[in-house]
């Protein structure tokens, strides 16, 4: 075969498995939706749940769900930024950021089954809260911190060196050059962590069923149990509930997540613009 | 000399937030391996893991058929990832023009926010039925898992692999072409293999989370507790053996429950480990 | 006949230092920094340096790249110790007072004494204001009528006033490269300094920026010491009192800025100055 024609075809191939990467995107995104769109109503949005889920809305759910991906992201962004300005900062390399690199690593590769297991026993039997949802947080708040460190560590990095000189030398301490110029020339990109953060609370099922509970009751502190839109949606689906309702739930849910995602998207460009000029 | 003080004060905070994840990391192996080894020394080791029964109304714990079946899954989604996040990767990396790529990335980034849930309900709802239908058994199987968990590690293996690809120096790719090699041949002979082991690298964390994913798996394997011969059979695997029964274990099958856990959790650790030292000897 | 040189150079140094009191004097200070990774070279980027800054005056530092004058001003204030690598040897003194012999030193205050422009102009992400006040409100100067009192006077002195009068809330951005370096002078001055250190600061501008900036300076040495180094040997010779020439980390002449460019003393010199080499 001429090499041409080898190209051609191999990079046809590529291109296919491209298209059908987006391919099965559109097709989870389409089908939820055509599935779901007819119980979307406004109703089903700000009714609560009533017999389980089989007749009612999801407001409660919804409730839950913000008030746990708040409350995590609240402990987690100050640790994950604290983390990357410490690493990014206040050491060169060394044995001790090697060794925080190791725990925001492994970190970050722990199934969430076994977020679930450890918030169980330490939050919620240890530490006797119960399943809440502070519980729930507390976990959540392990799960999301690598990736805010992660984000938060990059955009800490792109603040250029020249600024933070300018800002020493002109009598400035380092947390005084930190807090005026590097963290807002940062801030960005560290939402954009503390957004995926959300992003992953809210589609988090296994470590917060175990953590937060499943109550269906709208929670009226964070030291009641919840149902998070993610547990609800599992929740109603496999015990076969209600099958519209599981995909108006699955819609809503997928619409928060691409919301999440564009805005992440968008906020990244104009980083990555920003710090152009 | 107050400011100093202060300066110095704000640095020991922030050691001991930058001391949070390992710290995390440290509470979480502490607690699941204190609520699950004594059921493993218990049983004792080889039995626990080699055994075939899990009868937690008699007290017996052995989980072989959940780590075959873990594995089982694993090794389907890898047949079905590997292939397709290489191509997705090295599309992306070196063919793709900067629009479609802008399109591309973020689309396939997408797909690893998705819940899992959702996977696994349109698993239940669309291919399972369709197994059932067209290819045989009663649908909940190894191949529906496989199939949902290749396209739910996709984003991670394309990820990484991309990121090896473009670490890739041009001069790999211009000294082959300068040799008259075609595009595809440069990438094919020189650009791939370079990257070889931050794909492989990719590949691991993929198998990873693979491993490690539970509800999507839960509403797809069928969860009885055989070994699984054939792609048809349904399968259980650690994740969902635990995910299953933590809504009403207590005592001892809680802390089997635990101790599956802590098998789940030294596999995975030993595949993170394992792919930071082929990225490290990457790097050197 | 080198050792001779030198000793003949130390003799003058001390002999100039006993008859005026330096506003900065280097004590046979030398500068080396330590390897990156463990078996690479120390580079010895000062060695032996004894050279008295008087006050009211503009000392012109000239020599070839890496001969060691970015490493000179940036250890005035102490701005090598942001690399950890930096280690420094013998000392400085303002005003009679160590930089790096006293163990506690208010590093802060030395920098606002101490201020320093750099090669290309760096903006504070802020306003034209703020970037003016930035300096004032570090020190703890928060009332806004002596800020903007500062920032008038500053930006007065820098000859900067009149382009940014009345933009001084837009952002600091959006000024040109000349204006730039002018906003970074004025923004030194605002600090109330008594030394003022510039490090090529027209390497990136256009003539007639440079001839705005070499006014400037000439305008400010009636109330500041100021070290001026420069790759342009002929802005030396127009600023410069004084005129230090450095060659690999050593001091190889320093006279009377006429002296220098008259009758240089060392052959090295005159190369340099006539352009022959570097
Ligand atoms: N942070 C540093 N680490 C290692 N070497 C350095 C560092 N800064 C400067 N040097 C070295 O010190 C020598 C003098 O540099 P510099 O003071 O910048 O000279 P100049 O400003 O005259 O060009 C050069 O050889 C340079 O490579
Ligand atoms: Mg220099």
């Amino acid at each position: 075969m001429n090499s041409r024609t080898e190209e051609k075809i191999a990079v046809n191939i590529l291109r296919l498995a491209a298209l059908s990467a987006i391919a099965v995107l559109l097709f989870v995104i389409i089908y939820v939706a055509y599935k779901g769109a007819g119980s979307l109503t406004m109703t089903f949005i700000f009714e609560n749940p009533r017999d389980m889920g089989r007749e009612g809305g999801i407001f409660s759910a919804i409730v839950s769900t913000f008030y746990l991906a708040a409350l995590s992201s609240m402990i987690a962004t100050p640790l994950g930024v604290g983390t990357a300005i410490y690493l990014c900062e206040y050491t060169t390399e060394s044995a001790v950021t090697k060794i925080v690199r190791f725990g925001s690593d492994c970190l970050a590769g722990v199934p969430s089954i076994i977020f679930g297991l450890f918030g169980f026993v330490l939050f919620v039997i240890y530490l006797k809260l119960g399943w809440c949802l502070l519980s729930g947080a507390l976990t959540m708040t392990f799960m999301i911190l690598p990736t805010i460190i992660r984000t938060s560590e990059e955009a800490i990095k792109s603040v250029s060196y020249e600024l933070r000189e300018a800002s020493y030398s002109l009598g400035a301490t380092r947390w005084q050059t930190i807090t005026k110029i590097v963290l807002p020339q940062a801030v960005p990109g560290i939402i954009t962590g503390v957004i995926l953060g959300v992003g992953r609370s809210i589609s988090e099922t296994a470590a917060v069923i175990f953590t937060a509970g499943s109550a269906l009751a709208t929670p009226e502190s964070i030291l009641e149990s919840g149902r998070t839109l993610a547990v609800h949606f599992y929740i109603i689906a496999r015990e076969g509930i209600s099958m519209e309702r599981a995909f108006a739930t699955a819609l809503v849910l997928i619409i928060f997540i691409l919301l999440i995602n564009i805005i992440t998207y968008a906020l990244m460009n104009k980083f990555i613009a920003g710090k152009k000029t | 000399m107050k400011q100093a003080v202060r300066e110095a004060f704000i640095s020991k905070i922030l050691l001991l937030t930058a001391l949070s994840s390992i710290g995390a990391l440290t509470l979480i192996t502490v607690f699941i391996f204190a609520e699950g080894l004594p059921v493993i020394f218990k049983t004792g080791f080889f039995d626990f893991i080699f055994g075939m029964k899990w009868k937690p109304s008699r007290g017996i714990f052995s989980i072989f058929p959940m780590i075959a079946g873990s594995f089982a899954v694993m090794a389907g989604a890898m047949l079905v990832s590997v292939p397709f996040a290489l191509c997705c990767s090295i599309y992306l990396a070196e063919f793709a023009g900067r629009t479609t790529r802008a399109i591309v990335k973020p689309a396939i980034e997408l797909l690893a926010g998705i819940p899992s849930v959702v996977y696994g309900f349109i698993g239940v709802t669309v291919l399972v039925p369709f197994i059932k239908n067209n290819i045989g058994g009663n649908g909940f199987s190894v191949l529906g898992c496989s199939i949902v968990l290749g396209i739910m590690v996709l984003p991670t293996i394309t990820s990484i692999s991309y990121d090896a690809l473009r670490a890739v120096p041009d001069s790999y790719r211009e000294g082959a072409l300068a040799l008259g090699a075609t595009r595809w041949q440069a990438v094919k002979m020189a650009v791939v293999p370079a990257a070889g082991s931050g794909i492989i690298a990719a590949v691991i964390l993929g198998m990873g989370r693979a491993i490690g994913e539970t509800m999507a798996v839960i509403m797809i394997a069928g969860n009885s507790l055989i070994i699984p011969l054939s792609p048809l059979d349904p399968v259980r695997t650690l994740t969902s053996n635990i995910a299953l029964e933590m809504g009403y274990a207590s005592g001892m099958h809680r802390q089997a429950l635990f101790a599956t856990g802590v098998i789940l959790f030294v596999i995975i650790m030993a595949l993170n480990i394992l792919a930071t030292r082929v990225i490290k000897r990457a790097v050197r | 006949m080198k050792e001779f040189m030198d000793t003949n150079l130390n003799k003058n140094n001390m002999s100039e230092t006993n008859l005026s009191a330096a506003k900065v004097r280097f004590d046979n200070f030398s500068v080396s920094f330590l390897p990156d990774k463990p078996g690479g070279a120390i580079v010895e980027a000062l060695s032996g340096i004894n050279l008295s800054v008087g006050d009211k005056k503009i000392l012109s530092v000239i020599g070839p790249s890496r001969s060691g004058k970015t490493s000179l001003l940036r250890s005035v204030n102490r701005l090598n110790d942001l690399h950890p690598n930096f280690v420094p040897g013998g000392d400085i003194l303002i005003d009679g007072a160590p930089v790096y012999a006293s163990s506690n030193i208010d590093i802060t205050a030395l920098r606002r004494k101490a201020g320093m422009v750099f090669a290309r102009p760096v903006i504070l992400p802020l306003s034209i204001y703020e970037n003016i006040a930035y300096g004032p409100r570090l020190a703890g100067n928060n009332s806004k009528p002596s800020l903007d009192e500062l920032v008038e006077s500053a930006l007065k002195d820098a000859y900067v006033w009149e382009e940014v009068k009345d933009r001084l809330q837009s952002p600091a951005a959006s000024l040109s490269g000349g204006q730039r370096q002018r906003l970074c002078i004025a923004r030194v001055l605002s600090m109330r300094p008594d030394i003022i250190m510039l490090d090529e600061p027209t390497s990136a501008l256009d003539p007639v920026s440079t001839a705005k900036i070499e006014e400037t300076l000439i305008a400010l040495k009636s109330k500041y010491c100021i070290i001026l180094v420069t790759n342009n040997v002929k802005q030396a010779a127009r600023v410069g009192d004084k005129t230090a020439f450095f060659l690999m980390g050593r001091l190889i002449e320093h006279d009377d800025t006429s002296k220098i460019f008259t009758t240089p003393r060392d052959e090295r010199t005159e190369n340099y100055i006539t352009g022959r080499f570097g």
